[in-house]
């Protein structure tokens, strides 16, 4: 009962349709190299650059030393490699490869690949061909399993005691704050709070942790505080006791739990073979780690996927999809209830950068929506919804998406009404209705991308919002 | 969700709830039944949150904005498309950018020509891309004219929602908010009612369409304008100017603002069948005339000896700045207002090109080229503008004319465009670079052939001389953004690293061969963005 064929990766003979310029800049792990890389996008520096139909790119580019720097980069990653020194991931020269090909076809055609490019892509895509293999044959559950199962249950155990001992710690904190009430949280300031998140991590359970240390940022939050401070401190309140008690949960509710506190979910098969158009993909930083979170949407079996990767500080996360392009390619869901997180495994084929909008939904759908994949999940914050014929409207000092066919309306999240992405909307709009994929939340409705609904411009282009 | 409204709740009521958390459950613990612990508050409080979160409905909808007006216009060809967006893209990007300039392209200053010729092309922009050209053209107040045509209705209609755009809703942009030119009554109706901005843009538009109709509408209401005004709606009839013009401007000269006299006057002047010309041409003759008497030919001057209340009155200015003599400041104003048709008459029939070769007495020369170098401009008249620059290879300071480059950059842009080009190719053949970067301001773009060569040739000797490229960084640049992209090829033996000549300027010719590098690469790229943008229209 496999969705996957495993085996070889497909390869197509037809060239691979080339990405857009924005598709590449969204790679470039900080602001100075997607500068770097754009000087860099243009003829000048490069020589015996050329890309075949698998999606493999290479060329010379001439630094400052006498040898040029020898770039390829393989599209269907995509993947990287440069003899440069930068410990940047993707380097300028990566990109500035990867802007030549997305804009001037006239110096970077088709060509045979050098030797020195071939010997990586080979190395490579076989290893990405063994990869899949064990990743097919593989089937259901269990997973490879650890060398040593008693070892590792052992270890399981003693880190749920100490995770048990920082919530039972969490939960005394927590009612000490409340028995002298809130309102003396104004003035005990961050430390208490930052004390005990560390404690949480201590405990190894990042999850508290990260919950704790934002309950210490909201009483400087502005008005209306002491609600979503109490918010807060209940769901946190909600989490310790669904821990504490958590042999008494189903399963699912019990993995959510699980995650929620910290645990690392484990993959839980069978992988879902599909098109998948990547829908968007942002970083958000998180003390010295950077999450990056990429949105995909199954074009068959019509789920949302969430693919997260870290990276640690000054270096970005290893996965990069460009948003608007659709991969042929195996996704492995991770354990919980309500959890969209999921592995990309095997990926058959280059990525094709079109893609239409997945089948969306009215406001009214969307809130509904996120409030049914709460009864799995009560700590959720978002739910991905794609907003199908919404106008974006100014709303006072905000903006709403208003069902074109009615008067229901979605406020557009805080957060999102300071970033250029907001302006990309209203300019595609043009006040007509358009379709907008994003988080929809207690906070409201964060757009992440959007198509116009009727645009000769391009049939159905993934616009990205962040 | 802000803007939403939470389910009714049967429990303790939220604001019970929070209270109880405010104060603390010490003091204030909860009513009987749910128990008056903090637990129990954190409990209840947990039901709720969740509850909340989970039974949001949506919000009412505020007013829609309506919709943006269509833009006929055709879509950007693909390419083109990404191209403007990496144009965008790197400008944003290149804030606090600093250092050399290396071989690569600068994008940031090809904007302004991937937009002018999107433009002549008539496509329309990208509503994605909208905002990052707002943006651009908000920072660089160059782009906006050429950046808020190609942003177009849609652009507008973007920017009434944005503050930060305000500036596409004021001046220039308001020729699309013009009612069209033959409706009458909305022509009239904004005359009267419209805004400063508003009415300059109007009786420009009208102007362009129908000379007549714009000076009818200026009459109904010229004598109740304010004096500032009246000026600005005067220079509009710049454009289109004709006899026909010529009673009102004629009744202009006794306005009683000096500035508008002055530019009555200056626009007569540059009629020359007016009234006004003749009154001019009359007094010139009286005070410029051919002397024969000397054995050869020479011209006299006689200075005008007072100005009288006539003379002022058709725009001469009485007082001289400080440091200029009274009767040449006269001088200066009646020949420069002198239709210069009247010249070869005077002068026994002899063409601009001998009229200006002739000596001139007493030392009044300099005096009397520079006033017909004005009136050349003024008139548009490229035979005198042709004879006052004299041959290009003539030293600047030994010109017929005036030595000034800026005079010589006006009476350039009087010839066509071919004839410009190869003027300033023989200037810069004959005198090199260093004067002749205003020149090269006023040829048209791309350059022609002989003024490419020119230019690059004359780039090539002072790299051979050693010095420095960014000596001639100015017109480098005007280089890598007008020579024709058709030169690349030709110009990519230049790119190599000579061995320094003896007695150069140490690693110069590295530099050199950078800045020819990004000659070259500014050039090809041109040529791509060209090609991008003609493809859909060939």
């Amino acid at each position: 009962m496999l969705l996957s064929h495993g085996g070889e990766p497909l390869r197509t003979a037809a060239p691979v349709v080339r990405w857009t310029v924005e598709q590449v800049l969204v790679l470039a792990p900080d602001e100075s190299s997607r500068k770097a890389g754009g000087r860099l996008g243009s003829a000048g520096p490069w020589t015996g650059a050329g890309c075949d139909g698998s999606g493999a790119v290479w060329g010379l580019c001439k630094g400052s030393g006498s040898k040029p720097y020898q770039t390829v980069v393989d599209t269907t990653g995509p993947a990287y490699k440069c003899s440069c020194p930068s410990r940047k991931f993707p380097c300028k020269h990566a990109l500035g490869l990867l802007l030549l090909w997305a804009s001037d076809e006239a110096v970077l055609g088709p060509a045979e690949v050098p030797d020195w490019a071939g010997e990586w892509l080979d190395g490579r895509r076989r290893r990405a061909a063994q990869k899949a293999e064990p990743a097919g044959g593989d089937a259901v559950g269990a997973g490879a399993g650890p060398s040593d199962p008693a070892a590792a249950r052992r270890r399981a155990e003693r880190r749920a005691e100490r995770i048990t001992g920082g919530a039972q710690e969490l939960e005394q904190r927590l009612t000490d704050l409340l028995r002298g009430g809130l309102a003396a949280a104004d003035q005990s300031g961050y430390g208490l709070w930052e004390e005990t998140a560390a404690r949480m991590v201590d405990a190894q359970a990042p999850g508290l942790a990260g919950r704790v240390k934002e309950l210490g940022a909201i009483p400087a939050s502005g008005p209306g505080w002491p609600v979503r401070l109490l918010e807060e401190c209940a769901l946190l309140h909600l989490l310790d006791t669904a821990w504490l008690g958590i042999d008494r949960l189903p399963e699912p509710l019990a993995a959510t739990v699980r995650t929620r506190v910290g645990l690392t979910g484990s993959v839980d098969g069978p992988p879902v073979r599909d098109h998948w158009l990547v829908l968007a993909q942002y970083d958000t930083p998180d003390g010295k780690i950077v999450t990056r979170r990429i949105w995909l949407s199954g074009k068959g079996s019509g789920r949302t996927a969430l693919l997260l990767s870290f990276g640690a500080a000054g270096r970005s996360p290893g996965q990069a999809l460009p948003v608007g392009v659709t991969i042929d390619a195996e996704l492995t869901p991770y354990r919980g209830a309500g959890q969209l997180r999921a592995e990309l495994g095997a990926q058959f084929g280059a990525p094709v950068p079109t893609g239409a909008p997945p089948p969306g939904s009215t406001a009214t759908a969307a809130v509904a929506a996120y409030g049914q994949a709460l009864r799995d999940d009560p700590w959720l914050e978002s739910w991905p919804v794609t907003l199908r014929g919404v106008i974006p409207v100014p709303s006072g000092d905000g903006w709403q998406l208003v069902d074109a066919a009615g008067d229901a309306a979605l406020p557009v999240t805080p957060s999102a009404l300071s970033r250029p992405g907001l302006w990309k909307l209203v300019a595609i709009s043009g006040g007509a209705p358009v379709t907008v994929f994003g988080e929809c939340g207690h906070r409201g409705f964060d757009p992440l991308a959007a198509w116009a609904d009727s645009s000769d411009d391009g049939a159905a282009e993934t616009v990205p919002l962040i | 969700m802000p803007g939403t409204e939470p389910m009714p709740s049967t429990t303790t009521p939220w604001e019970e709830l929070l209270t109880s958390a405010l104060l603390g459950t010490d003091r204030r613990p909860l009513a009987a039944g749910a128990g008056p612990g903090p637990i129990a508050l954190l409990d209840a409080a947990a039901l709720h949150t969740v509850r909340r979160r989970a039974g949001l409905r949506p919000a009412a909808a505020a007013a829609r904005p309506g919709t943006a007006p269509a833009d006929p216009r055709p879509p950007l060809p693909p390419a083109a498309r990404r191209r403007l967006a990496q144009l965008l893209a790197d400008r944003s990007a290149s804030s606090g950018a600093g250092g050399r300039r290396g071989a690569e392209p600068d994008l940031t200053e090809l904007i302004p020509q991937w937009l002018a010729a999107a433009n002549l092309r008539g496509f329309r922009a990208p509503a994605a891309l909208l905002p990052p050209l707002l943006d651009a053209a908000r920072a660089r107040t160059d782009l906006r004219p050429q950046a808020l045509a190609f942003a177009g209705p849609r652009g507008l209609w973007l920017a009434g929602l944005n503050p930060e755009w305000k500036f596409a809703l004021r001046g220039s942009s308001g020729s699309s908010l013009l009612p069209e030119v033959t409706d009458a009554d909305a022509v009239h109706r904004l005359w009267e009612e419209g805004l400063f901005a508003e009415r300059v843009a109007l009786l420009g538009a009208v102007r362009a369409h129908d000379p007549g109709g714009a000076l009818a509408l200026l009459t109904s209401t010229w004598a109740t304008e304010r004096a500032e005004d009246r000026l600005m709606f005067l220079d509009s009839l710049r454009a289109g100017l004709s006899a026909a013009d010529e009673p009102f401007l004629e009744q202009a000269l006794s306005d009683r603002s000096r500035n508008v006299r002055a530019t009555a006057a200056e626009l007569l002047s540059a009629l020359p069948e007016s009234a006004l010309a003749g009154r001019m041409a009359a007094r010139a003759s009286s005070c410029v005339n051919l002397d024969l008497t000397a054995g050869d030919a020479t011209v006299a001057v006689e200075a005008p000896h007072e100005c009288d209340a006539a003379l002022q009155r058709d725009g001469v200015v009485a007082v001289p700045p400080s440091g200029r003599g009274e009767r040449s400041w006269w001088l200066g104003q009646l020949v420069e207002a002198t239709p210069l048709s009247v010249w070869p008459g005077r002068f026994g029939g002899r063409t601009a090109q001998e009229i200006v070769a002739l000596p001139v007495a007493d030392g009044w020369g300099e005096e009397l080229h520079a006033a017909w170098c004005r009136a050349a401009v003024r008139q548009r008249d490229p035979q005198w503008a042709r004879a006052l620059l004299g041959p290009p290879s003539l030293p600047p300071s030994n010109g017929p004319g005036t030595a000034s480059l800026a005079e010589r950059s006006k009476l350039l842009a009087t010839l066509p465009g071919a004839e410009r080009a190869a003027w300033v190719a023989g200037f810069v053949a004959a005198h090199g670079l260093s004067e002749a970067f205003q020149l090269l301001g006023v040829c048209p773009v791309p350059w022609a052939e002989p003024l490419g060569r020119s230019v690059v040739d004359a780039l090539d000797i002072a790299r051979d001389a050693g010095s420095y490229p960014w000596s001639f960084s100015g017109v480098m640049g005007l280089a890598e953004r007008c020579l024709n992209p058709a030169e690349a090829d030709r110009l990519e033996v230049l790119t190599t690293t000579p061995d320094e000549p003896e007695g150069a300027s140490p690693g110069a010719a590295g530099y050199w061969s950078e800045a020819f590098r990004r000659l070259v690469s500014t050039l090809r790229l041109r040529a791509a963005m060209d090609a991008e943008l003609g493809a859909e229209t060939a």
